[in-house]
């Protein structure tokens, strides 16, 4: 089927050799990595031209993650709004529950092909660590979790999993105890075994070329969401919904359809108690550019270029950074960021639970919020589709808090 | 080229056996407004350069150590503005080289020009930011260069021979060697000088145009003789914050440093005779 309106991009020639995605990006690292950097960069540009890696990230994809995802029409919820018909990209099907797992199936091929047998990564919501936790397991690689303390205590259910998958998890007692907290102390040990060790990022975010890996591994999202908007729908959708955190889903999502122009896209990000509070983590909506863990992105920051800390009733938003190339797609215009609060997004798990019978992750259920402000300038032949980016059984101790108070 | 400045008379003026000791200290730590005493101690105790750290909230290249005495200052309001103040106090009574380092963002969010013009009117001498290796930021180099600030690179054990090679192009004062593959912090002794000797080798090739100092994880005299044979010199930071943390806010805790500064610079027979004169 013929896809109207491809315009040529700007888009798909970034980011340049250096990293950047305009001015943000880069390789903002100590001298030690830089090595260790260039080494990545020179593997995974191989492993992207070798047919053997594809087909092998493939069909892991296909028999262990279980993909194609469905695209999913939710009958009742567009019923709800009376607009435009909704969808749902449903990574929340995805072994593990999420989207994570796509990028950790690639990342953990990269490790494999470099010859490294000790794998680290971070994780916030623990999605990512169950998921890195996951691969290591099947292919049977010693692997290290940073995660922070109080994100330990809010996602139990996940911290049990990781280590019964066999990963030694490591509580982060630093700063705010979140996820900047545990990239932090995973660098650190990269830095201290930079020889023997891979470090998987979960999000978009890092130094070169990570935010660009992660996007590569995660586009398997837009791409089938365009194969399946053409069958489904006989066309693109008019708008595509994704949360941001450090934004590895909605990228994911987004990138296979800047190209095309008439497509809408949103980026939303957690509002916490309110945007003009201190406690928020809407970097792009809140923050100023900055360089933190490597790269030149939005950074929520004080005035005098600390960190700050973000706030998110979901543990996977709760980042003060943004992957860079979001940043780049917000000064552009070509995404739409926006921002909704702890409250919105609690209701938006109700929403969908008792619409759909879908329980979303607490991130998941930023974007499905903020259809209460979209879906009311939407046509009623008009289609939207949101990534559905997780499930939200790891999250039911916080929900069933909020339940009782309300 | 811009006129010589304190750091390449320092290294030009020292005797050929002589070890220059770089002392880190971060502003502030452990109270801000002990800061200038602190380093009039350190000076008089045999430190030659001073590196002045510039507190971050999230300090990705530094130990436990660092990050503490980060945490401290920062809790006290440190930011730098107050750090050239301190500067400023210290250029008073002393013509010792200092060296800002820290990490970039507070740099970038107080404005890339801004931060250094303050720090040539402050008369620093250097600069290090460990996040920003060379030819990652062209106009941090130039603004170098326009202010006649030394900025100063590390290198490290997995440094390829011809990175070292730019990196000593790019830097100005001395080449900061990471004598370990790690975060910065004291280590076990036997840990650092084990490793370190065939390393030191490469970068004596390599690094030709500038001074090198060695440091990471150096914690007493003796470390410090063994990795700094075949260099103009040492850096130690964690070792100095850990010591004075041992000590602080004990009764003379300022003149204690100096005494640890001393046997760190000449070792314990030294420090007994200035003791017993």
């Amino acid at each position: 089927m013929e896809i109207k309106n491809k315009i040529e991009s700007r888009f798909e020639s970034l980011p340049d050799n250096r990293g950047f995605y305009g001015k943000f990006g880069g390789r903002y690292v100590p001298e030690i990595l830089i090595p260790a950097l260039d080494n990545l960069a020179r593997a995974f540009f191989a492993a992207r031209k070798d047919p053997a890696f594809q087909q092998q990230f493939t069909s892991l994809l296909h028999e262990y993650v279980g993909r194609e995802t469905p695209l999913t029409y939710a009958g009742r919820l567009s019923e709800h709004f009376g607009k435009a018909r909704i969808y749902l990209k449903r990574e929340d099907l995805c072994h593990t529950g999420a989207h994570k797992i796509n990028n950790a199936i690639g990342q953990v091929l990269l490790a494999r092909r470099m010859g490294k047998t000790r794998i680290i990564a971070e994780t916030g919501a623990g999605q990512h660590g169950v998921a890195t936790a996951t691969v290591c397991a099947y292919f049977g690689l010693k692997c290290i979790i940073y995660m922070g303390a109080e994100d330990i205590v809010r996602q139990k259910l996940n911290v049990d999993r990781m280590r019964l998958l066999g990963a030694e998890v490591r509580p982060v007692e630093s700063g705010a105890k979140t996820l900047s907290n545990a990239i932090n102390e995973a660098i650190r040990d990269w830095v201290s075994n930079v020889e023997d060790t891979f470090y998987i990022i979960g999000s978009a975010v890092g130094p070169h070329p990570y935010p660009l890996m992660v996007r590569e591994f995660q586009s398997v999202i837009g791409k089938e969401t365009i194969d399946q908007s053409l069958e489904q729908e006989g066309r693109l959708p008019d708008y595509v919904l994704a949360c941001v955190g450090g934004g590895s889903n909605a990228i994911g999502m987004f990138h296979p359809l800047l190209s095309y122009e008439n497509v809408r896209l949103y980026g939303i990000e957690a509002a916490g108690e309110g945007v003009q509070t201190p406690r928020h983590a809407a970097t792009l909506s809140g923050g100023l550019p900055g360089i933190l863990h490597g790269s030149l992105s939005y950074l929520l920051q004080t005035q005098y270029g600390q960190i700050a800390e973000a706030h998110s009733v979901s543990a996977g938003l709760d980042y003060p950074g943004v992957g860079p190339e979001h940043s780049f797609l917000r000064d552009s215009g070509r995404v739409t960021y926006a921002a909704v609060t702890d409250g919105d997004a609690l209701d938006g798990v109700r929403m969908l639970s008792s619409k759909e019978g879908i329980i979303p992750a607490l991130e998941t259920a930023h974007a499905i919020a903020y259809l209460n402000t979209m879906m009311p300038g939407t046509k009623s032949d008009e289609f939207v589709v949101i990534n559905c980016s997780g499930r939200g059984d790891k999250d039911m101790e916080t929900i069933s808090k909020y339940m009782k108070r309300t | 080229m811009s006129k010589k400045g304190r750091i390449q008379r320092l290294f030009e003026n020292k005797a050929s056996h002589e070890k220059v000791m770089s002392l880190f200290l971060t502003a502030g730590y452990p109270d801000p407004s002990e800061t200038v005493a602190l380093v009039s101690e350190l000076e008089a105790s045999g430190a030659d350069i001073l590196e002045l750290g510039m507190p971050f909230s999230d300090p990705l290249a530094d130990g436990p150590t660092i990050q503490y005495a980060s945490k401290v200052a920062l809790d006290q309001g440190v930011n730098l503005d107050s750090i050239f103040d301190m500067i400023m106090e210290i250029r008073k009574s002393s013509q010792i080289p200092i060296v800002l380092m820290g990490y970039i963002n507070p740099v970038l969010k107080y404005g890339l020009d801004a931060f250094f013009y303050k720090a040539k009117a402050s008369d620093a001498d250097g600069i290090i930011l460990p996040d920003v290796p060379p030819g990652e930021f062209p106009e941090i180099e130039d603004l170098c260069q326009k202010h006649g600030i030394d900025p100063i690179h590390l290198v490290a054990p997995n440094t390829s021979d011809r990175r070292m090679q730019e990196i000593d192009r790019a830097s100005r004062g001395f080449v900061y060697c990471v004598s370990v593959t790690g975060v910065t912090g004291a280590r076990d002794g036997g840990e650092v000088s084990r490793s370190v000797s065939g390393f030191i080798q490469r970068v004596r090739k390599n690094v030709t145009r500038n001074p090198v100092l060695v440091g990471f994880g150096i914690r007493s005299h003796a470390d410090a003789m063994a990795v700094s044979n075949e260099t103009e010199g040492f850096i130690v930071g964690s070792a100095l914050i850990d010591y004075i943390r041992s000590i602080y806010p004990g009764p003379d805790w300022i003149r204690k440093t100096g005494d640890f500064v001393r046997e760190l610079k000449y070792g314990s027979q030294i420090r007994e005779e200035s003791r017993h004169p």
